[in-house]
């Protein structure tokens, strides 16, 4: 009896570990071949059977695909996209979750309500009539058009004004007593005691500005002015057949992503988790 | 009370001038570009107010085959990503030493851009030198012409959605089994209730406000895809527009096209079914808090 359920027991632990690897082999296969195509010359990538790892490492892929297009521009500028977004955003959350959570001003139940409205609206509505302002702005090619209407998340700011609301209403009762001012009860409390939740913000917000592809590729017309990401499909059609300088190119725009989430995983997962399941 | 009421705001400005010009204005003035026939974007004229544009809208062929695409893409996406991740994300759970492990692994390709990983796809999806069409090989099928015949272009834009969409699943579904009350499980246990059973009668009815809310998260998704077209069929909807989604054809009208009135008549068209689905998520969610 017991022997048999030991059997049992192995058996499904050996189909449990199949399942997951099977599925992780599914999930990180279109990485490995991204990586491997990047690294194999012109043959290798057509033969058939298809090697899975390239026999020397051709690295030199990456260096023609660097100087077949601006990409160290393209880098600079997603780079200064994606800090300034994130800077603003954290300015902007921060603030507006203090008001939120700590400060009573007339209408505060309806100003809060009607953030969280604006979650409804699909931000594919709001594109051709923001297009339309940047022309009018005559903001079109610059930086500014890129960052500035994103500089605001109404989602972040609902998630940190929940943090925001646990931290004990005392603490600042007793701030108040000692002549602390908002600003300064804010900076040295609220922050400091909130930094994991900001720094969660912080990083998906770096990869959601990495990734953006459509909005800064409606409001650039000059190379100079491209993303990564803009760049790259731009790349694609333009190098026609050179499929290893594409992949090469690809993993140029995926792999800064993918080594800050190795490191900071926790974070990262922590923050989609508790958005995911109190949004 | 004056001076604490400007205080307030003066914090909230910052994000409510930007929420004004970029979301609220944008949002009206949508709707109202709708109303307006020939708009054009360049110097605000129009020729005439009304329905014209969604006559316009719902007369186009290209319109009625974007609903169509989106609704087999959300049938077939989302249940079969639930499902699959459901799976995944209760076998994780049971692992102990390996569980970090295999779930950075899923998460993979929620922090990846899609289209760079889409661009690779392409490549895995190339009829001659693919991946796929090689390990199909391998098990006899012969070679598909995935990204070049019609008929193939949803198939293979649902593959990659599949893949994309399971890692957000499996993370809500991994957080939603620390929830489950430990007893539970040790009842069963005590019961010697068969695996199956546990997971049919207790993980999944616990589990089950986790799923909606996956699901219509999914299908809110779903009707807003844009750049796995975009990437996967280099910049077009596929072979004869096989793959058409409601925000290419917004976008195509918008951009290609300079049908302004039109592409805002199909955003409002957008605006209210993802309005639907946030009334029903917010329903149930709702009801959960209780």
């Amino acid at each position: 009896m017991n022997n048999k359920r030991n059997i049992g027991n192995i058996i499904g632990t050996v189909l449990k570990f199949a399942v997951l690897i099977l599925g992780s082999v599914f999930t990180i296969l279109p990485f490995v071949w991204m990586i491997s195509s990047s690294l194999k010359t012109p043959s290798e990538l057509v033969a058939i059977p298809p090697a899975l790892f390239p026999e020397t490492p051709q690295w030199v892929n990456y260096k023609e695909a660097w100087a077949a297009a601006p990409f160290a521009r393209y880098f600079v500028n997603t780079l200064i996209v994606t800090l300034c977004t994130t800077c603003g955003v954290l300015v902007t959350t921060v603030l507006s979750a203090f008001a939120f959570s700590r400060l009573n001003f007339p209408g505060k139940k309806t100003v809060f309500s009607l953030f969280l409205a604006t979650l409804m609206i699909p931000g594919e509505m709001l594109i051709i009539t923001n297009y339309e302002t940047i022309i009018k702005l005559k903001w079109i090619d610059s930086y500014k058009a890129m960052i500035v209407p994103w500089i605001s998340s109404a989602f972040y700011i609902y998630l940190l004004t929940r943090f925001f609301m646990q931290v004990p209403e005392s603490l600042y009762l007793a701030a108040k007593v000692d002549k602390c001012s908002d600003f300064k009860y804010m900076i040295k409390i609220m922050v400091p005691m909130n930094k994991s939740a900001i720094f969660s913000i912080a990083i998906l917000n770096i990869i959601s500005s990495w990734n953006a592809f459509l909005w800064p590729l409606l409001v650039t017309n000059s190379q100079e002015m491209r993303v990564l990401s803009n760049g790259l499909v731009r790349f694609q059609t333009e190098a026609g057949s050179s499929t290893e300088l594409i992949m090469a190119a690809s993993c140029m725009l995926v792999m800064p992503i993918i080594i800050i989430y190795l490191f900071l995983r926790k974070y990262i997962i922590e923050g989609v988790t508790r958005s995911g399941l109190k949004g | 009370m004056d001076k604490k009421s400007a205080k307030g705001y003066l914090y909230l400005l910052p994000s409510m001038i930007i929420m004004i010009c970029f979301t609220i204005y944008p949002l009206i003035r949508a709707i109202v570009m709708s109303f307006l026939g020939d708009y054009s974007i360049i110097n605000g004229s129009y020729k005439s107010i009304g329905f014209d544009n969604y006559k316009a809208l719902f007369a186009d062929p290209d319109f009625a085959m974007s609903l169509k695409n989106t609704t087999i893409y959300v049938v077939c996406v989302v249940p079969v990503s639930i499902m699959l991740s459901l799976i995944i994300a209760v076998l994780i759970n049971s692992c102990k030493k390996t569980k970090a492990l295999f779930q950075t692994i899923y998460f993979l390709p929620y922090v990846t851009s899609v289209i760079a990983i889409g661009i690779v796809w392409r490549w895995m999806f190339n009829s001659n030198y693919g991946l796929i069409n090689f390990m199909l090989g391998l098990i006899g099928i012969e070679p598909i012409q995935w990204l070049n015949l019609p008929q193939y272009a949803m198939p293979a834009l649902i593959i990659f959605a599949i893949w994309k969409s399971m890692a957000f699943n499996i993370l809500i579904f991994l957080a939603g089994l620390q929830t489950i009350p430990e007893d539970l499980y040790r009842a069963a246990r005590i019961d010697s209730t068969p695996k199956f059973r546990v997971f049919t009668k207790i993980t999944v009815p616990q589990l089950a406000p986790m799923i909606v809310y996956s699901s219509v998260i999914g299908m809110i998704g779903a009707f807003k895809v844009y750049n796995e077209v975009f990437s996967l069929f280099q910049g077009k909807a596929g072979p004869a527009n096989k793959a058409m989604t409601i925000v290419y054809y917004i976008y195509d009208k918008f951009y290609n096209s300079y049908k302004y009135g039109v592409a805002a008549a199909g955003s409002v068209v957008l605006f209210i079914i993802i309005l639907i689905f946030t009334r029903v998520q917010l329903r149930v969610t709702g009801g959960n808090k209780k």
